[in-house]
């Protein structure tokens, strides 16, 4: 059976969710894989919600937000950013492949832009295969 | 053959052990000295900023965290192009020398000490602190702790923490020290000296008055002929934190003298299955084996090894006991493991006398205490005396210091070869077929390695000094016939 | 009221945390006018057999250093659980792996192979390594396997009580010692310390605004010594490490690396940490933060300094 990733989407509630909805009831075609959890505003993601995931069964998380810009509390977004790029320069260093953690924004018209951003990280997670998780090993 | 199996845990005690293997006339057929355990810093270190290992690396020993602090931040200093002030400099060797004083202590009178001024049949339960206290007096006893005291109280007001100090950087230190600092640290070097000098007459009283004890510190059982390494300044005396390394033969001529950056070309390490620990050796001779002499390679390092390798002390009075000692011992170069105990006191000497030296210098209070680097790092080597012998630390970085390779020869590992044969010689002159295996005999068997003050958290970057190592004594069935543990 | 049974322990350990405890001095004798040390390899003439042989629960408390490493600490850490009403995690390498747990970042073989094939002094033409069983002429010697990942006391054994730092200040020691000898023990879990609040709570220097547009490496600046560290760009973790060391580290004009641990509620100091760097920051441009954050080089050794098994990833992927 081939690898179908698990990937945990978190998305601000304004644009993203909404962005996630109209792709559902428009049926855009996007694959399975993702759950999708729901945050006021991606400024509320805590790196902590991302490492948990993995550790506790995903292969790749997704933080979706509002454009820079465009936030409904102003700078959420921004702050975001900021943590988001901090974090990825962390699991890089710890041997966690770029592609299993994502920013990006998807305003509540892009329901196109949803489809093809999940459609291309769950590719892009199948050539890595699942996450090791505890390290894969602790002889 | 039958197999022995010993009980796991008391294979786990301590942090280090040895066995002796007999054979069938009940002679030492050979024995070995096991260090279980290895961290892996040389490793771990890559990826890390070069400035964060002065407190990364003196993890290795809560021990002796001074001395790693200090190669590492030498280092620094090496990889960034950076000297150190005055002041600075200045400083980090008025830390270190505080820091002599108490670890020289701590192994005189409570780690290796208790069973040589115990005396070698004395019964286990007197050999420790208890023990020494109800022969010094308990006087003694409270000087010992006091000094201990106060110059821990000098390293947390310079350092910044009593252990694992964060003062270390690239061209200096990060504070200076203000005059008040400044009369109470000179205060505590004076104590220091005082009871430096204290020691030397315990020593005088309980060791060279009592001729059986000097008798054996001669005999053949306790001796080996091997090159001795350590630091010397530009007069060719014993510094602790600065110079260059100096080797001489083991008839005392000088072998070789180099800049730490150029220890790759004098000192190799040879690796054993059976231990975590490796064996560095002087590399233009070559790894002989567990073999002394001028054809082998095995050096020694610690204070004898540094009184050997140096021609004198930087200082008047241990300069005076530093003659006495060779005088006493026959001259240069002594090759009596027990002496080093003696050595250690006139280095207890040296490092008061040089905290008060430094305490009373003009510019010790000086404000200038940092240089800031501006070339780009890329690789260095920092060398220092530990108390327990020459510690090398070797980094090299990319541009933006980011520790791309690290090697660390740390000062018991030098002398792991030495230790090795002390114990094996040990062990075959003093077990005979005819005479019993007593506590009293493994006692003097232990006093062969006691001297070198193993710490085991250094050798195997991991583990802390236990004050004893089990020893497993087998037949030739190889069952054991008597364990110390 | 019966005497107090006491064992103290290290496992994979510098000795700094033993040395520190030697360190509250005169109050060791307060400790053994109410307690009994049965057991305390560094001090002290008792035989693992000996413990082994002791019921279970009848020791008291067992105040435990270092990390584990190895089989034969895990081994140990196990049996002074079952002798031991309370087990005491003290130290950072007990409580969340300490420096060795930088460890984690590789695994037993590289470690093995910088050790005894690559360093440079390493001359080893046969190549040799240690072995955990070995047939020497005159009969086996046997070394401990060491384990690929470094893990805490409490991944390995339940644990009632932390003692944070690196090692423990002298106050720290003595608060707990105090509350053990007064049998006032907090409740279960609990991390003592005289502050709750983070290291920055105890820490004298000024705090304003922070924002900063560039991060510094400590070598690269003479800092001012009235105004907080992180404010002036240095990384400092005083933010998201619990108080009660009383901040000897910023006040020798270094920051606080964060040896005492997570504040309360934290389950990932660094993440925390990060966290705390991240909005200092003073920009909203992906690229600029991007070069901001160029100047955060080893966010692994940064961040988890002293946790890393005890982090969410606990190790890297290698
Ligand atoms: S916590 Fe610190 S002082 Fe204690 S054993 Fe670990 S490294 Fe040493
Ligand atoms: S961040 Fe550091 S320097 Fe600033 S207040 Fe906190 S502990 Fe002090
Ligand atoms: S300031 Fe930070 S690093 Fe220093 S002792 Fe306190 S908690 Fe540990
Ligand atoms: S509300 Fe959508 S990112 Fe802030």
């Amino acid at each position: 059976m081939s690898f179908e990733p698990k990937i945990l989407g978190i998305l601000c509630n304004w644009c993203s969710y909404s962005g996630a909805d109209l792709a559902g009831t428009s049926r855009k075609k996007y694959p399975a894989n993702i759950r999708i959890m729901r945050v006021m505003c991606s400024g509320r993601v805590d790196p902590v919600f991302i490492l948990k995931a993995m550790e506790s069964g995903a292969d790749g998380v997704l933080v979706l937000g509002c454009h820079p810009g465009d936030c409904h509390y102003s700078e959420g977004n921004y702050k975001t950013i900021r943590r988001m790029t901090m974090l990825q320069k962390l699991t890089d260093q710890m041997g966690i492949e770029s592609d299993r953690i994502r920013l990006d924004w998807v305003s509540a018209s892009e329901g196109d832009n949803f489809s093809a951003i999940i459609r291309d990280m769950t590719e892009k997670i199948k050539k890595l295969g699942p996450f090791p998780r505890n390290g894969g090993n602790n002889g | 053959m039958k197999k022995i199996s010993i009980d796991p845990i008391t294979r786990l005690e301590g942090h280090g052990k040895i066995e002796i293997f007999l054979n069938d006339e009940g002679t030492v057929e050979n024995s070995y000295f096991q260090v279980p355990e290895l961290r892996g810093f040389e490793k771990f270190s890559e990826g890390r900023l070069a400035e964060d290992m002065p407190q990364i690396t003196q993890r290795i020993c809560g021990v002796c965290p001074e001395a790693h602090h200090l190669a590492s931040t030498k280092t620094l200093d090496a990889l960034f192009h950076v000297t150190p002030t005055s002041t600075a400099k200045k400083i980090r060797e008025l830390l270190y020398s505080s820091f002599y004083v108490t670890d020289h202590t701590t192994h005189f009178y409570i780690l290796g000490g208790p069973d040589f001024i115990m005396g070698p049949e004395a019964p286990a339960a007197e050999r420790n602190i208890i023990g020494v206290i109800g022969k010094v007096g308990l006087e003694l006893a409270g000087a010992v702790i006091n000094i201990r005291k106060k110059n821990h109280h000098v390293i947390s007001m310079i350092g910044g923490r009593a252990v694992h100090p964060v003062f270390g950087q690239p061209g200096g230190i990060s504070k200076g020290i203000d005059e008040e600092e400044r009369r109470e640290i000179e205060q505590i070097a004076k104590d220091s000296l005082e009871f430096a000098k204290l020691s030397l007459k315990v020593f005088d009283d309980i060791v060279l008055k009592n001729k059986e004890y000097v008798d054996m510190i001669v005999s053949d059982a306790y001796t080996h002929k091997t090159y001795y390494m350590g630091m010397v300044d530009g007069n060719n005396k014993v510094n602790f934190y600065d110079g260059k390394v100096r080797v001489v033969d083991p008839d005392g001529k000088e072998f070789a003298k180099f800049e730490p950056k150029d220890y790759l070309e004098h000192i190799a390490e040879h690796v054993e299955p059976w231990s975590y620990i490796k064996f560095p050796y002087l590399k233009k001779i070559g790894w002989k084996g567990f073999v002394d002499g001028k054809d082998s390679g095995v050096f020694r390092v610690a204070p004898l090894a540094r009184l050997n390798a140096a021609d004198g002390m930087a200082t008047l009075l241990a300069q005076e006991e530093y003659e006495k000692m060779y005088t006493i011992l026959g001259g240069k170069p002594v090759h009596h493991t027990l002496a080093m105990h003696w050595a250690r006191l006139i280095e207890l000497v040296y490092a008061a006398e040089r905290m008060l030296e430094l305490a009373q210098d003009p510019e010790i209070t000086g404000t200038n205490v940092r240089h800031i680097p501006s070339a780009v790092p890329d690789e260095g080597v920092g060398i220092v005396e530990a108390p327990r012998g020459t510690l090398i630390h070797h980094y090299i970085t990319d541009e933006y210091g980011v520790i791309k390779k690290a090697n660390l020869i740390v000062a018991t590992v030098h002398n792991g070869a030495a230790v090795n044969m002390s114990i094996n010689k040990a062990a075959r002159a003093l077990i005979q077929p005819s005479k019993e295996i007593t506590e009293g005999l493994l006692n003097r068997i232990e006093m062969a390695w006691r001297p070198y003050d193993l710490c085991l958290a250094c050798a195997s970057h991991n583990l802390p000094g236990h004050p004893a190592l089990p020893m497993y004594v087998y037949n030739n069935k190889r069952e054991i016939i008597k364990s110390w543990e | 009221m019966a005497k107090l049974k006491v064992a103290l322990y290290w496992a994979a350990s510098c000795g700094g945390c033993d040395i520190g405890f030697l360190e509250i001095g005169e109050k060791l004798l307060k400790l053994i006018e109410v307690a009994d040390v049965v057991f305390w390899p560094v001090a002290m003439d008792v035989k693992y057999k000996d413990v082994e042989a002791m019921p279970d629960r009848s020791i008291d408390v067992c105040i435990f250093n270092g990390a584990i490493r190895s089989s034969e600490q895990e081994h140990l850490a196990k049996i002074l659980r079952e002798k031991s009403k309370v087990m005491i995690a003290y130290g950072a390498c007990a409580y969340g792996g300490g420096i060795p747990g930088l460890a984690n970042m590789y695994n037993r073989e590289m470690i093995m192979e910088r050790a005894y094939l690559e360093t440079p002094s390493t001359i080893n033409p046969g190549k040799i390594m240690p072995q955990t069983s070995y047939q020497s002429p005159e009969g086996e010697l046997t070394l401990p396997k060491l384990f690929d990942t470094v893990k805490t006391l409490s991944q390995t054994v339940k644990v009632e009580y932390i003692i944070p730092g690196c090692p423990p200040e002298e106050r720290t020691t003595w608060m707990a010692l105090e509350a053990l000898i007064e049998g006032k023990l907090p409740p279960v879990g609990t991390v003592i310390t005289d502050n709750i609040k983070a290291v920055c709570d105890d820490c004298p220097r000024k705090r304003d605004v922070k924002k900063v547009k560039k991060f510094y490496r400590t070598y690269e600046i003479i800092s001012d010594p009235e105004i907080c560290l992180l404010e002036q760009g240095i990384i400092c973790a005083g933010i998201a490490t619990r108080g009660g060391c009383g901040s000897p580290c910023p006040q020798a004009n270094m920051p606080c690396t964060g040896c005492y641990g997570p504040v309360n509620d934290v389950i990932d100091q660094g993440a925390h940490f990060m966290n705390a760097v991240a909005s200092v920051i003073d920009s909203n441009e992906p690229e600029e933060i991007e070069k901001i954050l160029e100047d955060v080089r080893d966010p692994a050794g940064t961040f988890y300094r002293y946790n890393l098994p005890d982090s969410i990833l606990r190790r890297a992927r290698v």
